[in-house]
């Protein structure tokens, strides 16, 4: 069985992000890390191999500067290789021209399944993934909490608000799968000292044959066209005790639906 | 505000695979074992539910070669070192029992058979080891211990006692150093052994977290293939506490680190007299000597790691380092504890547990006083305590 999980590479969530004034995206030119919302998708597919009894777990991931230290973290947890498009013309490439480098990279490795995480912990557009399924002409299926593979058909619960749908789904296909639903393995140390030694496969555009006309900020049909800072959070209501303190709080969380 | 304690960016002498390995043991030691430190600390438990978690990784004997281990650098096992003890010295203390003074003699001294029968399953967790040499009534000055193996036939009997042993009681293997007619021999004692018996310590006040104990040996017998063939002199286990002692130096950073980012961000957030405790000079000069005490340590260990990747690192250097880095660790929790006034003595911040485990961690594996010893014979040419 051979699982793709497309990866993203994101700058340190817990150091100050920073947008570039003109084109009002994050800037993602220093060192990257593995997206925590994509080991879940690593996680997943390292057991799913693991459960079949062998087979092959690719990434792929599309970052500047040929950055490949998050990469690096997924290969030493067991990924067995990579291919990472980089290119100076896909700065500003908008989701969908993201989709159709990550399709035309998969599309290289033909595998039996592909995940990615729901959405990115950076852009949080939540919509690559379909949109990779879209490009490549495959049925998707999103918010996976639980996966197994039954010869040619995958069993999927999907995660939804109410509880969960079980949906089957004839290989090849593309799932999205919901953070949380798996611990993440730590990389082990021997891990950490193969992965160096493990193959990534570097491309650019060209490599791929994709028109540089069709992603990049040339490309991209979605333009962040102003950011404006978040309101200062408003300071809370005090409810001093007169007697009645339970009965207002109980009102608060009434209208919030919590209870 | 930006983390400044590793003030001289000595992170950056570390390579890629070293900085990951750092990255993954800090990441468990913040995920998996501070939440649940404070609560194993006033139990007197250690979390061996984590034991998988921590072999998986490849933290039992990770700087030995082969044999299932994972061979990592001397520098990348300081630094694992220095991860964990920022989390409790108990946990730092387990992982250096298991392969620094129970895997590497060994490995080190060991038979070929011996290594394949014990070391794959000791790196991954299966079996635990504690390592006897101190006795009840010789600490510092081992060479004067009473236990005895007796040879008969091709058997080995042993009798004897040995006192604060990390893991005595949880061991399924003791390493055990004992005199005999041909001098000190290292012995392979299943912990099983009829006339072997263990006990745990209670009642201390200090490495709570971490399981104390004592055993007893009465006509323990063990075959001739039990015994460390290349461990012929007390130089083989003092070889294991050297290698125990490098980690201590790098762990003592991770202490200093824990209690310095305790203390700032309490000081930041907490005001009295209408502004924060960090704003007053007294509090501003206690950081800067923490900052500065703290970077002394830490280029001593790092220092240490480049020492021994060169092969050129000797006992007392190590003694030095973790003399000096000991004695950094304890002030700068007894500081820390202080700047966070009453506070401070809860378990729910870690300074005052520091304090109270660097008081063993400063008597273990050669007190303050005997490294300054053997600090003073490297000195002067003469050694004061023969």
């Amino acid at each position: 069985m051979k699982v793709v999980v497309c990866v993203k590479q994101i700058p340190d969530p817990a150091l100050p992000g920073e947008l570039n004034p003109t084109t009002n995206l994050l800037k993602r030119d220093g060192k990257l890390i593995l997206d925590e919302s994509d080991s879940y998708g690593v996680e997943m597919a390292l057991q799913l191999v693991e459960a079949a009894g062998g087979g092959e777990v690719s990434l792929v991931s599309m970052a500047p500067n040929n950055e490949m230290s998050g990469l690096r973290t997924a290969l030493a947890m067991g990924a067995d290789d990579a291919i990472l498009v980089s290119d100076e013309n896909l700065a500003g490439t908008d989701a969908l021209g993201t989709a159709k480098v990550l399709a035309a990279a998969i599309r290289r490795l033909s595998p039996d399944l592909i995940l990615a995480g729901v959405e990115s912990s950076d852009g949080y557009t939540g919509t690559v993934p379909e949109m990779v399924a879209g490009v490549l002409d495959l049925p998707s299926v999103t918010f996976a909490k639980q996966i197994s593979i039954d010869g040619d058909t995958v069993k999927v619960q999907r995660q939804t608000e109410a509880g969960y749908d079980d949906v089957e789904c004839k290989l090849p296909v593309l799932l999205s799968v919901t953070a949380g639903v798996v611990e993440p393995r730590y990389p082990s140390f021997k891990g950490i000292m193969a992965a160096k030694k493990k193959p990534v496969e570097a491309l650019d555009l060209q490599g791929l044959g994709i028109d540089l006309n069709t992603v990049g900020l040339v490309g991209a049909r979605q333009e962040t066209i102003r950011v404006t800072e978040a309101e200062e959070r408003e300071s809370g209501e005090i409810i001093v005790d007169d007697g009645d303190a339970h009965q207002r709080i109980a009102e608060f969380l009434g209208e919030l639906k919590v209870i | 505000m930006a983390d400044i304690s590793d003030f001289y960016d000595l992170d950056s002498t570390l390579g890629d695979d070293e900085i990951m390995i750092r990255d993954t043991v800090s990441r468990f030691v913040e995920n998996e074992f501070n939440p649940i430190v404070a609560e194993h600390f006033e139990a007197g438990t250690f979390p061996m539910e984590l034991v998988p978690t921590i072999a998986d990784m490849g933290l039992l004997g990770m700087h030995l070669d082969g044999y299932g281990c994972a061979g990592a650098s001397a520098s990348a096992y300081g630094i694992a070192c220095r991860e964990l003890e920022s989390g409790d010295s108990g946990l730092r203390s387990f992982v250096s029992v298991q392969g620094s003074l129970c895997m590497f003699p060994i490995w080190k001294y060991g038979s070929e058979e011996q290594k394949q029968q014990w070391l794959p399953r000791m790196a991954t967790g299966e079996i635990i080891g504690c390592f006897g040499l101190t006795e009840p009534d010789h600490g510092s000055d081992p060479s004067s211990m009473t236990t005895r193996a007796v040879k008969v036939g091709d058997k080995w009997v042993l009798n004897g006692a040995k006192r604060w042993i990390t893991n005595a009681g949880i061991a399924q293997l003791a390493i055990v150093w004992a005199n005999t007619d041909e001098g000190f021999r290292g012995f392979l004692v299943p912990t099983d052994s009829p006339g072997f018996e263990a006990r745990k310590i209670e009642n201390k006040l200090s490495l709570r977290a971490s399981i104390t104990g004592e055993f007893y040996m009465t006509d323990v017998e063990v075959p001739e293939t039990m015994r460390l063939p290349d461990a012929i002199s007390i130089g083989a286990p003092l070889s294991c506490l050297s290698e125990a002692r490098y980690g201590i130096a790098f762990g003592a950073v991770g202490v200093a680190r824990s209690c310095y980012k305790a203390a700032l961000e309490y000081q930041l957030d907490r005001p009295q007299f209408g502004k924060p405790l960090a704003s007053f000079q007294i509090n501003q000069i206690k950081f800067a000597d923490m900052l500065t005490q703290m970077t002394n340590a830490n280029l001593q260990a790092n220092r240490l790691g480049q020492l021994k990747e060169a092969n050129t690192l000797r006992p007392f250097h190590i003694s030095m380092a973790k003399r000096h880095n000991c004695r950094v660790a304890i002030d700068a929790a007894r500081t820390a504890r202080a700047m966070m006034g009453a506070n401070g003595v809860s378990t729910e911040y870690s300074p005052m547990r520091h304090a109270n485990n660097m008081e063993s961690v400063m008597t273990y594996e050669g007190t303050e006083e005997i490294h300054g010893l053997i600090l003073g014979q490297e000195i002067t040419g003469i050694p004061s305590f023969k």
